[in-house]
């Protein structure tokens, strides 16, 4: 787990959906597939409503056309983040994109829960609401130690919240890795 | 300190006398559904991390549903499928319900109790969202993802934090113009689409416990579109009487302790009740059929594992029976055997297929998901411009059931049929 996490910024806002962030009728791709699973990050928040995309001005792409990797690495969101289905291809779409961490106010549990068992991006939940003060484009910075999101183009620096139980799993690195440590698969 | 039904299962299955809200604890698990959109990745992981030649913890454990995208000419759809088929074939699974064969059932939530893979007091993980539905058995059962399906197929449990319960009374017996997605609507609007996120929801009190157990389904179903863990539903006479008729496996029943303890107890009486509809683009978006009369439809829908079980088919029925639609209306049965409950239901001397035909109601050839989630862009029912379509469903986000520019109400299959009939959306109390 590194200490540091840079990268430009994405922002959303409240309840975007599993559907806006990976459309069901893309759920047919291999994941298993090198080049294939590369249309995951092609299509990665393809389903968010042109005008609540990239915030605050809207209509910009979250991947450019006929790329499969975002200029943004962090991705800025209001509450209930990732609500709706289970379909891990969600987080998983997001991290083939090239995201790095997600910074919200909250998190709906299964998207929370698919992020972190499966090792694609830390899943940082905000002490305040972040969207309205960063906007799409602004070069963030998240140090894990200190537990703070410094917005570099605005110069300030916002609370993260501890990431409490699930810190070892992140530690980890998923799941398997969480569950080969309380001994419940050979390694 | 005594323990609610969902603290009493989990603890149960992690070998404890005892478990608490926020106690995180690994479970033994009963069963574990996949289907067509999440068991291939769930397959890929389980290869890598277990190995090529690794076998599943428990083959009479695992059930293999496709569902999604059956009735599509999508080749990496098929494609999904035939996954499935090999792993199932490879590991020897006993559970598997093949597309294109006299097995082939349909939707995975209406498919796992008519086959009796959920009964009262187990642990049933999924890897979809709406596996909540069993909830209505008296057992705990959520939704995953891949990478912790991967787990459980290869070891058989999986962590979980121990939720705090909301409890949720429902006061009288339904009046004769609601159904319980009248009441979970209602319930949605008033907490919210996060009001009960890392949080069981039990629904009880007589209004509750005189539902049949179709009805009892739809409650739990959508507890997930208010963020739920789980839904949770005693265990009576109903529950019992069905899932004996379906499996002859022993299951030990749950009850909440006298002394346990709930996050909340919400109390509600059913006659205050309205015919409810969720206003796009969000399940908490409240408003109640009379109060949207009016709004001109291009569509309505009838099917999925929220609103497509043959008493959802039964209900619509009775509004449309001797009418005609005046909005292009899709009918799918959720599964095969609502489907043959289709064709063979008798109501006032025509069979319910008759009735939706006289209608003039389109219905699905096919038992699936159809266009619940949009899925490919042949799939029927699916939205693929800017319609304004009603539906039994559970989800109206941007672009849920096809094209992000359509908008989508959802409401309980009465308010759809009366709705379907008039051409807009109409309280239902107009025709019964």
């Amino acid at each position: 787990m590194q200490d540091i996490i840079k990268g430009k910024a994405y922002v959303l806002g409240d309840n975007i959906d599993t559907d806006q962030i990976i459309p069901a009728k893309h759920l047919v791709y291999s994941l298993s597939d090198p080049e294939e699973r590369k249309l995951y990050g092609r299509y990665a928040l393809s389903g968010v409503p042109d005008a609540a995309a990239g915030l605050p001005k809207g209509n910009v792409r979250f991947v450019p056309e006929n790329d499969h990797r975002s200029p943004f690495q962090i991705v800025i969101g209001g509450k209930n983040f990732g609500s709706g289905s289970s379909r891990e291809h969600a987080p998983e779409a997001m991290q083939i994109a090239g995201v790095t961490a997600v910074v919200a106010e909250s998190y709906a549990r299964i998207f929370y829960r698919n992020s972190v068992d499966g090792g694609f991006f830390i899943p940082f939940e905000a002490v305040q609401r972040l969207v309205g003060e960063i906007a799409t484009g602004d070069d963030l910075e998240i140090d894990l130690p200190k537990g703070t999101l410094t917005n570099r183009t605005s110069g300030k620096t916002y609370g993260l919240r501890p990431l409490g139980d699930v810190l070892e799993i992140i530690k980890a690195g998923g799941v398997f890795a969480y569950a080969r440590q309380a001994g419940f698969l050979k390694s | 300190m005594g323990m609610t039904m969902t603290e009493k299962v989990l603890a149960r299955h992690a070998g404890r006398k005892h478990a608490a809200p926020g106690d995180n604890i690994w479970v033994d698990v009963d069963i574990l559904m996949t289907h067509d959109v999440c068991g291939p990745g769930t397959i890929g992981i389980f290869r890598k991390q277990f190995g090529p030649t690794a076998r599943v913890w428990d083959k009479e454990k695992v059930v293999v549903i496709p569902d999604h995208y059956i009735f599509t000419n999508d080749q990496h759809a098929h494609r999904n499928i035939d996954v499935l088929r090999a792993f199932v074939k490879e590991q020897d699974l006993p559970y598997y319900y093949d597309v294109g064969t006299d097995k082939y059932k349909g939707v995975c939530h209406i498919a796992l109790p008519e086959e009796g893979h959920t009964r009262p007091g187990e642990v049933l993980f999924g890897t979809d969202s709406h596996t909540c539905t069993a909830g209505a058995f008296g057992e705990f059962a959520t939704g995953i993802g891949n990478t912790d399906a991967a787990l459980i197929m290869g070891i058989g449990k999986l962590w979980v934090k121990v939720p705090e319960t909301m409890r949720f009374e429902f006061e009288g017996p339904l009046p004769p113009y609601l159904m319980a997605k009248d009441l979970i609507l209602h319930i949605i609007g008033d907490i919210g689409v996060d009001g009960a996120t890392y949080r069981a929801m039990e629904f009880a009190g007589d209004g509750v416990m005189s539902l049949s157990i179709e009805e009892r389904m739809t409650l739990c179903n959508m507890v997930i579109e208010a963020g739920g863990k789980n839904g949770i539903i005693p265990v009576d006479a109903v529950t019992e009487t069905f899932v004996k008729s379906k499996t002859a496996k022993p299951y030990q029943p749950v009850a909440d302790d006298p002394d346990a303890r709930f996050h909340s107890v919400r109390r509600y009486k059913t006659a205050d009740i309205q015919p409810t509809v969720a206003k796009p683009h969000s399940p908490d978006n409240r408003g109640t059929a009379r109060e949207c009369k009016g709004t001109k439809l291009d569509r309505a829908y009838i099917g999925s594992c929220t609103g497509g079980k043959l008493n959802d088919f039964l209900a619509a029925a009775k509004i449309l029976k001797g009418h005609q639609v005046k909005t292009d209306t899709y009918i799918v049965p959720a599964t095969t055997e609502v489907a043959k409950g289709l064709a063979t239901t008798m109501l006032d001397g025509q069979t319910l297929v008759e009735i939706f035909q006289n209608a003039g109601a389109k219905i699905s050839q096919g038992a699936s998901c159809a266009a619940c989630l949009g899925g490919p862009s042949d799939t029927f029912g699916r939205l693929n411009r800017s319609e304004v379509c009603i539906s039994t469903t559970n989800r109206n986000f941007p672009g849920r059931m096809g094209s992000k520019t359509a908008q989508v109400y959802l409401a309980s299959p009465y308010t759809v049929a009366a709705s379907a009939i008039r051409g807009e959306i109409t309280d239902p109390r107009e025709f019964l």
